[in-house]
């Protein structure tokens, strides 16, 4: 088969049984374009703007497993979807990002819309390719996938000039089944002597937690990781980026660790005698204070990145691999063993967690005149039963979603934990919504993450994507300004927006249906109703609390044990601007 | 402490951007830095010296490590190994001070591989610390450029990295 360089592309893209491609068009991707006219196996997706394809994708991605792909064109297109890019290089999600580019006999000349993508790219991308040559253009596609989807995931950016991709040149085209690379061989198995030095600590442990991360979502491994724990009756704590990666209404389950995780999680980090982390990585959001990070632990790591390992943190017994697979081994160690933990030491241990847990650090104060966002989300996640895939912008909104919403299914919660990018939120919610068209697919947004990327209300309208959209308007950049109020004096210094459009109207406008909720005894109605209309994309416009602060919160430079909790539930914090 | 590490990398062109880049993104430094093709043309040899605790260097090992283009690396700081540098430097020379020089150069085993009227430029290869000390040797004023190449080195004995 004869292939041009832009039917090479697709062709690649159908041998890897891609079902949607998110893009937007432009010169540089003309010839790659008419090659995506001439076949109906791989469905483009028509985004609104560049970044909201790559968020698109990626929650495809997050929600699947599998990879996400897009494609933009060069220049502006290129560097509009670098935001998007380095969302998911953060996080660690599969994807393969076409980018077109200007001809190569112009590359380098300043030519019309010409960027060194490869360049830009750099730091923000598991790996990127320049395609030089047509010949090369099959095996990078493959290369590409390859790398994007073993090991650490990542996003990988194919950058393809437009001569490359020219409909009068064609190559014969036969596309890799399998590749490999002499620089590129990510380790599976986990060294048998370190899992075996593990299992022996984990079950000498007096006061042991468990810290799972996004590597067990990403690895597959909630099963293994339910296992283990039920094993060994320990309590288990998640990072933003790992709920729903343990069953959250599970009794070992202590909540979420970190900045804004519960009192019971965090005391017990600090407390604990062993800890094993589990595709996690001692983000800052989650350790606070270095120097003072759970004093008192043996930490063990696995992970399937060695660089993940001792990077903040310095680890007793190391082990790297894939989650999936060290698990395993862990619990046909732990079952053949013939030590067992000390029960009464772990007794001991959960009455003094559930002592932490009796502070009931996430009880809030309902109010019945003004809506309580954590109360939005407590009703969404009654409403859903808990079975949606929830999707979020950056900021208050999002800790309240990841607070209230309890996920018992990994790969059902889905945002931006590492760069936090606002306005991930709603091209998420479309990518999701694709993947899984009879799930439910809420959007937890806020009046300012939403206007970023609201243009994709239009994305919605054209691909019927009935996402419901979550919109908890507080008239405030609500995360910036609880800053503000905490080390700034409350000196609100251009954290709200006095003109903020009427977004029942603005839905409407896309063909969408608005609702505007501003008592507290509408929620729950109002949201049955949005949830029963299966077809529509419903925007619902929440009027909540203006000045609601997420507790508990470790402030920057303090520690696990040195929590602000909620102290006077319900207390006006600002009267001035209330 | 001080290390060079010595890394076969993919002879594609950006990969020496990506060593770079990794560096200055992670605030790591580099002292220097040599790069060139091997006998097998599609791989390249980098020597790159650096410092730090052992936290870091582990830290910028596991980094270099992952970056799909490096094949393989070896920090020659951690075992025996000899190392070399190539140092080309130019000096003015009058009559007086001519000889002089050119014992200085012969003493460091450098070779002058131009002369004229009123300079020579020396050849000198050997491990950082002696160059060091030939220049420092040299009479400030007689400098006109010193040009060096970085270190580069090798494990001692059979052992090799190669593929």
């Amino acid at each position: 088969m004869e292939l041009s360089g832009g039917e090479i592309v697709v062709q690649s893209l159908i041998d890897e049984g891609v079902e949607f491609l998110f893009g937007y068009p432009g010169g540089a991707v003309l010839h790659l374009y008419d090659a995506i006219f001439h076949q109906q196996k791989v469905k483009h997706i028509l985004v609104r703007h560049e970044q909201a394809a790559v968020h698109s994708a990626d929650a495809y991605a997050r929600s699947t497993g599998k990879p996400g792909v897009v494609i933009v064109t060069s220049g502006p297109g290129a560097t509009n979807a670098v935001t998007g890019i380095a969302t998911a290089h953060l996080d660690s999600i599969p994807m393969v990002i076409i980018s077109g580019q200007v001809g190569t006999p112009v590359i380098g000349s300043d030519a019309f819309q010409e960027v060194d993508m490869v360049g830009i790219t750099r730091p923000c991308v598991k790996h990127n390719f320049l395609v030089k040559d047509i010949a090369d253009l099959a095996v990078t596609m493959k290369k590409a996938f390859h790398v994007a989807t073993t090991g650490r995931p990542g996003p990988v950016v194919v950058d393809v000039p437009k001569d490359i991709t020219d409909p009068a040149i064609k190559i014969p085209y036969v596309y890799p089944k399998e590749i490999s690379m002499r620089s590129y061989n990510p380790v599976v198995k986990g060294h048998t002597g370190q899992i075996k030095k593990a299992v022996d600590l984990l079950l000498n442990a007096q006061r042991p937690i468990i810290y799972a991360g996004g590597g067990v979502i990403l690895g597959n491994g909630s099963n293994e990781l339910t296992e283990f724990a039920k094993l060994l009756g320990y309590p288990v704590t998640n990072t933003l980026m790992g709920l729903g990666g343990y069953p959250a209404t599970d009794k070992q389950f202590v909540g979420m660790l970190g900045m804004h995780g519960t009192y019971e999680a965090n005391m017990a980090m600090h407390e604990s005698d062993v800890i094993i982390a589990i595709g996690a990585r001692f983000d800052d959001r989650v350790t606070g204070k270095l120097e003072e990070f759970c004093p008192y632990a043996k930490i063990i790591h696995i992970d399937i990145d060695p660089s993940s390992i001792s990077k903040t943190v310095k680890v007793d017994v190391p082990i790297v691999g894939e989650v999936t697979a060290v698990l395993k081994e862990m619990i046909a160690l732990i079952k053949a063993s013939n030590i067992t933990c000390d029960q009464k030491a772990l007794d001991a241990w959960w009455s003094q967690i559930n002592k932490w847990r009796d502070v009931d650090c996430l009880k809030y104060d309902y109010s019945e005149d003004i809506i309580k966002p954590q109360y939005v989300v407590e009703q969404l996640y009654e409403v859903t039963k808990g079975e949606a895939f929830v999707t979020s912008d950056v900021g208050q909104h999002q800790m309240f979603a990841a607070q209230y919403y309890h996920f018992d299914k990994p790969r059902r919660w889905i945002n931006s934990g590492g760069l936090g990018t606002m306005g991930f939120g709603l091209p998420a919610a479309i990518g999701v919504k694709l993947a899984h068209p009879d799930a439910d697919v809420a959007c937890i947004t806020g009046e300012a993450s939403i206007q970023m990327c609201i243009q994709e209300l239009a994305t919605a309208t054209q691909y019927r994507t009935p996402v419901k959209v979550i919109n908890l308007n507080n008239r405030y950049m609500g995360m910036v300004r609880q800053w503000q109020e905490f080390s700034y004096q409350s000196r609100y210094s251009e954290s709200y927006m006095d003109t903020i459009p009427d977004f029942v109207k603005l839905a409407e406008a896309y063909g969408h249906v608005g609702m505007k909720i501003e008592k507290p005894i509408d929620v729950r109605p109002a949201l049955e109703e949005a949830f029963a209309m299966k077809d529509k994309l419903v925007f619902m416009d929440f009027i909540t609390d203006r000045t609601e602060n997420v507790f508990p919160m470790i402030e920057a430079g303090k520690s696990h044990h040195d929590m602000k909790l909620r102290v006077a539930p319900g207390t006006p914090i600002d009267r001035e601007l209330a | 402490m001080r290390h060079i590490i010595s890394i076969l990398i993919e002879n594609e062109s950006g990969a020496l951007s990506r060593v770079a880049g990794l560096f200055s993104a992670r605030g790591y430094n580099i002292e220097s830095l040599t790069v060139a093709p091997t006998e097998d043309s599609t791989l390249s040899r980098m020597t790159l010296v650096t410092r730090g605790s052992d936290e870091v260097i582990e830290q910028i090992t596991k980094q270099l490590n992952k970056l799909i283009d490096v094949v393989k690396l070896i920090d020659l700081a951690e075992a025996v190994h000899v190392e070399r540098e190539l140092m080309l430097v130019k000096v003015k020379t009058m009559d007086e001070t001519r000889e002089e020089v050119r014992r200085l150069a012969e003493i460091f085993r450098g070779k002058i591989i131009d002369v004229t009227s009123s300079s020579y430029v020396i050849e000198m290869t050997g491990p950082s610390d002696k160059l060091d000390a030939f220049v420092a040797a040299l009479d400030e004023e007689s400098l006109v450029e010193v040009v060096r190449s970085g270190p580069m080195g090798m494990s001692r004995g059979e052992k090799g990295l190669h593929l």
